[in-house]
């Protein structure tokens, strides 16, 4: 691709400019933080070659936090441009189209699921009672393809220009003819690059959930959000690799004239459609089923009894996951499949509204007559069930198929969608992080500004997702950029954007919170903080100063709540007699710098620069045969250190206690 | 026979006995392998989405040339037997892995590795014979699918070649202990694995020509 030096860098928009500079900023600011402070080495021995899984998981959720920050603002211009018609504020449409597309696509790929996975990373192998993640070095390349994919597609808006043809990216939309420029370059190989982290995520979590059990631990004695972190998994491996290769169909399409998706010489665009639904319906269910699990856990702890129908549960997450293959065609009822295939489609879509109620009314069973603490996590997970019962229902009304031709397209689907994917993946994110807070950092985040941030938002998001069912029922439909004031959608449209900035404003508090927090919150000590009501074996391990292998006796689990039993019981998992050496993983940077290789390979795909994209290839091959020849075995904790490291934490736990 | 001493012996003790076999003695090697399976599990669902796509576009030759006009069966008859003959050495490679014969054992993936470039020659001259017939992957969509069917397979195929000679040079090195076992019998799974994907290109790509037209 022949480029200008000027149309290399992107110029003329005041807000590309603000961002530009914005990047430079903070580029300059993190270069000299780590210098000044002396922190380079620190960052590189603790953190980038760190193959702890809650490292890993917190770094997952930083990085998601910030990519949040960035979709959030995309969301935030588009709500100010259609505040009132005609508004000026975007300039034109191409503008909108690309900050609408990088939304999408971001908020999906960069924020929900790697948010979850980075929950994931911390909970589960602390309540499976495992010292870490089958393949603690994957488990590193995971967050850094992750991270190094995000990278890549983020740039894009700065150098070469954003992809515009949609989170979906419809060809003939995304083809050379009718989306020139390297944007959607961008999009692909981000995403292609991102999607190998997440598939060995998968597997990782599988093996782990498969193989590492705690003795003792059944299956079904697993705590809930293990259960859906194993299908969601088992969702990953099924659905993820038809992304890879429709992707990949789709970059050929654009790099080397093949002709998949193409108009011309036998393409077929609606294969694009049907293959990128297959993997995107099964994405939903990665995105919502570990925040069911979160809720599951949040629920019964703070209700202080029991899951309510744990089995039921069970079958309800494997059915759904199941059916999550089966709707894909519910995403385009309207583009001329017939009536038998739609009616196959909305069948099968209705279908999953049972095993999802099955859930929701064992939730509320699990509340029936419990002694209910309204803590911050808990009051996510309470305002999670009417909301996403809002979404749930009037999706239900889109699976009808022949209704679907009136709501299709319209804001009736953005704010369903909204609906389900805010109140149940973003709630989620929020109580899990808070919930897991003293697990991750040893200290709990400030209850009252948590309980201002849910109201806020809770607000915030209702004002500006319930009047776009019915600006969608009016008619309006998704993704134009301007309106005229005679189609009478000015106030509803100005409620929204109340709205939205309601949430934006929600979400600078939590930000404060996590500030404030730091430096005004008592360290936890106990590693039970949610006031001694922990039922999972993620509770039993000291929460403080957590020692890097987690338990030091693996526990026995005689319980589906093993933990709380315990306790009845008066056992203290911690009161070990003999201590045994315990053998760790060590870092590596082999991961970080494979990853980096890949990003310089996709640059240079998105450019057609062969050169560059082959230093990257040859990068990648070198990383991976210098990982084969390691003889890195891992290294030992010696039994004596783990009880110095024990007495420790148990030093500590007195003092506190004695207080 | 020779054990890695770096191997953590503690690793060795949670899987002990001298009937399970070398390559599931220690707890990451049993891992590698159930993981292995797991991705052998994702590369079932990539080449569904192939050979799917292979499917839809099958009849979409659009005014190029047709593949009735350029298969030559011969040629696939040979790959075939190549692919299958390298499959059946593999597994008496992993065969004499048990045994403990590491000189049998190299011998044999020696064997399969020398099957496998063959294989690799005949697709490239087959790709290179097409193209010079006027079918390329730009050519129509049905030539697009059929060479990225037939691609990925291949390419999977080099990918295979390179891991043996690694692995051949790390049993050199270091000679066959619970890793390098582990190592090998991944890549033989991974192996067989490319050539049922072959029997299924053999029969949905080739033989069905011959039946469809």
């Amino acid at each position: 691709m022949d480029l200008d030096w000027d149309e290399f860098i992107v110029t003329g928009e005041p807000f590309i400019l603000a961002g530009q500079i914005a990047i430079l900023l903070t580029t300059i600011g993190i270069i000299f933080v780590l210098t000044y402070f002396k922190k380079w080495k620190w960052i590189w021995n603790e953190w980038i070659t760190s193959v702890d899984h809650r490292k890993i998981g917190i770094m997952y959720i930083i990085a998601s936090v910030l990519m949040m920050i960035r979709a959030g603002v995309d969301a935030l211009m588009m709500r100010t441009q259609l505040a009132a018609p005609n508004m000026p504020f975007l300039g034109e449409a191409q503008h909108y189209n690309e900050i609408f597309t990088t939304h999408g696509t971001i908020m999906i790929i960069f924020v929900a699921t790697p948010f979850l996975i980075g929950l994931m990373n911390v909970a589960t192998p602390l309540q499976i009672g495992a010292r870490d993640v089958a393949f603690p070095f994957l488990n590193n390349l995971s967050f850094w393809t992750f991270f190094w994919g995000a990278m890549l597609f983020n740039i894009s808006f700065v150098i070469g220009g954003a992809p515009s043809a949609g989170w979906s990216a419809y060809m003939p939309l995304a083809s050379n003819d009718l989306s020139p420029g390297p944007g959607q370059n961008f999009y692909l190989l981000g995403l292609q690059i991102s999607g190998i982290g997440t598939l060995a995520t998968g597997i990782n979590l599988v093996v782990t959930i498969m193989k590492m059990r705690a003795k003792g631990m059944r299956l079904m004695r697993m705590p809930m959000f293990t259960w859906t972190t194993l299908i969601t998994s088992l969702i990953i491996i099924g659905a993820f690799p038809i992304l890879t290769v429709a992707l990949g169909m789709q970059t050929f399409d654009r790099l080397w004239d093949t002709s998949f998706f193409t108009l011309q010489d036998g393409g077929m665009p609606m294969m694009w459609v049907n293959l990128f639904w297959l993997w995107g319906h099964p994405e939903v269910y990665i995105v919502i089923l570990p925040a069911f699990g979160i809720f599951s856990e949040i629920i019964a702890t703070f209700a202080r009894k029991r899951l309510f129908g744990y089995t039921s549960m069970v079958f309800a997450i494997a059915a759904i996951s199941g059916l999550s293959f089966l709707v894909w065609v519910h995403h385009f009822f309207t583009m001329g499949a017939g009536p038998m295939v739609n009616s196959f489609f909305s069948i099968s879509t209705m279908a999953i509204a049972v095993p999802t109620g099955v859930k929701i009314f064992n939730w509320l069973a699990t509340l029936h007559r419990g002694r209910i603490r309204f803590s911050v996590p808990m009051v996510w997970a309470l305002g999670f069930i009417p909301n996403f019962t809002i979404g749930g229902v009037t999706g239900v009304m889109l699976a009808m198929a022949a209704a679907d031709y009136q709501y299709h397209n319209t804001y009736f689907l953005v704010s369903h969608f909204h609906y389900v994917l805010i109140a149940g993946t973003i709630f989620a994110c929020f109580a899990g992080t808070i919930y897991w807070w003293p697990k991750m950092f040893g200290l709990k985040l400030n209850e009252r500004l948590g309980h201002w941030v849910f109201w806020i938002f809770m607000i915030g998001f209702n004002v500006c997702f319930f009047p776009q069912y019915f600006l969608g029922l009016d008619g309006m439909p998704r993704r134009i950029y301007t309106y005229f004031p005679e189609d009478g959608w000015f106030s509803l449209n100005f409620i929204s954007t109340v709205g939205a900035f309601m949430m934006g404003l929600a979400f600078v508090i939590f930000v404060y919170n996590i500030y404030y927090s730091y430096r005004y919150q008592p360290r936890e000590t106990t590693g039970d903080p949610w006031g001694g009501r922990g039922r999972t074996l993620e509770w039993a391990t000291s929460s403080a100063v957590p020692p890097h292998y987690n338990f030091a006796k693996i526990p026995e689990v005689k319980d589906q709540d093993a933990y709380w039993q315990m306790k009845q019981e008066g056992i203290d998992p911690n009161d070990i007699e003999e201590y045994h050496d315990i053998h760790m993983p060590n870092y590596t940077g082999n991961p970080f710098i494979m990853s980096v290789f890949m990003f310089v390979g996709g640059f240079g795909l998105v450019f057609h620069w062969w050169s560059i994209a082959i230093i990257g290839a040859i990068g990648i091959f070198a990383c991976m045969i210098q990982r084969s020849f390691s003889r890195d075995n891992g290294h030992i904790v010696p039994a004596e250190e783990v009880r110095e490291e024990e007495a420790k934490i148990r030093e500590v736990k007195a003092n506190e206690s004695g207080q | 026979m020779k054990v890695d001493n770096k191997i953590d012996p503690k690793e060795l003790d949670d899987f002990p006995g001298e009937e399970t076999p070398l390559e599931y003695q220690t707890e990451t090697g049993s891992y590698n392998i159930f993981g292995f399976w797991m991705f052998l599990g994702a590369e079932i669902v990539l080449f569904s989405t192939l050979f799917g796509t292979y499917f839809v576009l099958i009849y979409r030759t659009d005014s190029s040339i047709p593949p009735t006009e350029v298969f030559s069966m011969g040629l696939v008859l040979a790959m075939t037997f190549t692919l299958l003959t390298s499959s059946f050495t593999s597994g008496l490679a992993i065969h004499e892995m048990r045994l403990g014969n590491v000189k049998r054992m190299m011998i044999w993936i020696g064997f399969t590795l020398l099957l496998g470039l063959g294989f690799l020659g005949m697709e490239i001259y087959e790709f290179v014979e097409y193209a010079s017939e006027g079918a390329t992957l730009a050519t129509s969509a049905y030539w697009s699918s059929f060479f990225l069917l037939l691609g990925t397979h291949g390419l999977h195929v080099a990918m295979g070649v390179a891991w043996f000679i690694i692995i051949l040079i790390q049993i050199k090195m270091r000679g066959l202990n619970p890793v390098t076992a582990n190592k090998t019998f991944i890549a033989s799974l991974y192996w067989h694995f490319l050539d049922v994907i072959w029997i299924f290109i053999f029969t949905g790509v080739y033989l069905l020509r011959l039946v469809i037209a």
